[in-house]
């Protein structure tokens, strides 16, 4: 029951904190809640944009997840989805007339394939050369960026358009969308991020590298002990990390846009690490979570129109509080003691 | 055409100085600070708008580095109060910026991209450029021979050594983080008021995660710290000038190969390929009087 009420209790600390700030601005935060939930849940269409915004958060989500487990940190999901979903517009590009089920196939494992590499670099450089996996993967996120550019920009650019995107794949790339939304495009892509949660719930728990993966997390040195070849696990997590964020390639692309545009990221990737974290590096946890941040950027987006001077970047300050009041452990620390605060030591503070 | 180049390296390297001499600070007291992005960004905001209510650069970049300052506080108190992870509360700072600064514009100009421009006159022409290496100097002397400077290196290395010898650890990362946000809202300021004309929504682009990657090729050292951001500067200067630039009839030279290399060579001697940096040993770990 606490595992749930800790991460509850920082969703209402964060909301209530954030949604403060816009009484500076002159409105009414109540007022902007309703806005939120009207504008995330207020019609078919509404709730189709909220589950089309959370299914990459389901795989961001895990991405951060899986590794976190072994205890590594991947703040690299960002450069991983990025160059999955150019992977996958690429493959549609080069070869447009691939029929339907081998087409959206072929290019959803080469999205697979993509993050996979984009993981494992880092994954490698940790375990193999002991420098540290958020550095690196920060890095990364800007040559993944530098990479997409030149090849959208040189390799594949849309004749079309002046738009920095890639030529649109063939029509037989393209997924099955939900028509129950309104014409929210809730593809396929939506059912498979829940199926992939589910079967990671069965790596982490009912295998043996699951098994081995949360030793490493919880202590390398126990773990080698126990002759477990960390290394190994570290290097796997890390690439099954990036496979995962490469996945948001399948619904962005096959799903909804039909070609890789640059920048269409709202930084997921980064969302991905207050979703894992809201979610306690669980795969329901973080299918729920997922809903919860889809439904924050999807219900901030009318408040542009609805309100005076309230913006949609309110959901950037909801997400940043929301993930502040999780990370306090100082704060969930002294709650579970139910006692005051340890008198502090004079060196603290 | 070479001293001009000289000239642009030089003045696009200074956000990059300041911003890395803060995280230094920081670091070398033993809290990561990937928020440097964030801090950068509302420096870069509140800079922009002191000078507009001021009329005056020097206020306004007293107005950046106090907004930087101001957000560093609020990491202080999630990392070393509350304990949070730092990573995780960092990234959450950055949001934070990001969310906050096109916020509080919309409150204060009614639009969200970027702030109305400063007058050229009311800007600055070329202090923070010297300002910057006058830091450098500063910092190399303070590192060396303060009692602070030393006081600083334990608390990132040796904190329990620090803790016996009667210092309160803590209280020095306080500083020390409080220290890097300021010069980080610096590092914004002199790209809102001395760089171009005005604040502009995520201006910073990635400008204090260059910094960090800075920060660890010159292997948390002030000086090499500098050149390191001089080297990136560098080639941003060259890549600014060759965008657009055409070769072979209608082809343009792709820049971004150029644009990537400052993070490429972070990660190859983080990783001990070219040369080797090794980060201060107590780098990440909260310190709790036993």
């Amino acid at each position: 029951m606490r595992k749930l009420l800790q991460p509850i209790l920082a969703v209402i600390v964060g909301l209530a904190l954030g949604l403060s700030f816009t009484w500076f601005a002159g409105e009414n935060p109540w007022h902007v809640l309703e806005i939120l939930i009207k504008s995330a849940f207020g019609s078919g269409y509404d709730f189709g944009m909220t589950l089309f915004y959370s299914t990459p958060l389901i795989f961001t989500g895990l991405a951060v997840a899986v590794p976190f487990q072994a205890g590594l940190f991947n703040i690299g999901a960002e450069g991983q989805l990025t160059l999955g979903a150019l992977a996958a517009a690429a493959v549609g590009a080069v070869w447009p007339s691939l029929p339907w089920p081998v087409a959206p196939l072929l290019a959803g494992l080469a999205a697979l394939l993509a993050g996979t590499i984009w993981g494992a670099i880092p994954g490698w450089l940790r375990a193999k050369r002991g420098s540290h996996e958020v550095i690196n993967t920060i890095m990364l996120n800007f040559v993944a960026a530098g990479l997409a550019s030149y090849i959208t920009l040189y390799l594949l650019k849309n004749p079309a358009t002046q738009n920095p995107e890639t030529r649109p794949v063939g029509a037989g790339y393209l997924i099955h969308q939900f028509g129950v939304f309104g014409g929210a495009p809730v593809s396929t892509a939506l059912p498979l991020a829940v199926f992939i949660a589910g079967v990671v719930w069965i790596l982490l728990q009912r295998t043996v590298i699951g098994y081995e993966m949360r030793a490493v997390g919880q202590s390398e040195s126990a773990a080698r002990a126990a002759g477990i070849n960390s290394s190994k696990i570290r290097i796997l997590a890390m690439s099954i990390a990036g496979g995962l964020a490469g996945l948001v390639g399948v619904g962005e692309v096959l799903g909804n846009a039909g070609k890789f545009r640059l920048g269409f990221s709202p930084e997921y990737g980064f969302i991905g690490i207050a979703v894992a974290l809201l979610g306690r590096n669980q795969p329901a946890g973080v299918v729920a979570a997922a809903l919860l941040f889809g439904a924050l950027h999807k219900g901030a987006t009318d408040l542009d129109l609805e309100t005076e001077h309230v913006t949609r970047e309110v959901s950037q300050i909801l997400q940043a509080l929301i993930i502040l009041s999780v990370s306090a452990e100082g704060l969930w620390s002294w709650m579970k003691q139910r006692r005051p605060s340890p008198r502090l030591a004079p060196g603290e503070l | 055409m070479t001293a001009e180049l000289l000239a642009s390296t030089l003045r696009v390297s200074t956000p990059l100085m300041f911003a890395a001499l803060g995280g230094m600070f920081s670091e070398r007291s033993g809290v990561i600070n990937i928020a440097l992005e964030g801090m950068m960004l509302i420096g870069a905001f509140g800079a922009a708008v002191g000078t507009l209510v001021a009329h005056s650069p020097w206020l306004g970049s007293a107005c950046g580095m106090a907004a930087g300052a101001a957000l560093a506080a609020v990491y202080a108190l999630f990392v070393i109060r509350l304990r949070a992870d730092q990573i995780v509360a960092g990234t959450a700072i950055n949001m934070l910026a990001m969310g906050l600064t096109p916020f509080l514009c919309k409150i204060l100009y009614d639009v969200t991209g970027s702030t109305p421009a400063i007058p050229l006159n009311e800007r600055f022409e070329s202090a923070p450029l010297y300002l910057s290496w006058a830091l450098v100097v500063g910092c190399v002397l303070w590192m060396k021979y303060t009692p602070t400077g030393l006081w600083v290196k334990f608390a990132g290395e040796h904190p329990e050594a620090l803790d016996a010898a009667g210092i309160r650890v803590n209280r020095v990362r306080w500083m020390a983080v409080l220290t890097s946000g300021a010069l980080a809202g610096m590092g914004g300021a002199s790209l809102s008021i001395f760089l171009s004309s005005s604040f502009s929504r995520d201006m910073t682009a990635g400008r204090g995660f260059m910094a960090l990657a800075a920060l660890i090729f010159g292997k948390w050292k002030p000086l090499p710290t500098a050149l390191a951001c001089l080297l990136f500067g560098f080639a941003d200067a060259v890549q600014i000038r060759l965008q657009g630039v055409t070769i072979w009839g209608d082809r343009t030279i792709p820049v971004q190969f150029i644009q990537i290399l400052p993070y490429i060579v972070t990660v190859l001697v983080l990783a001990g390929f070219v040369g080797r940096s090794r980060p201060p040993k107590a780098l990440g770990t909260p310190f709790q009087k036993a």
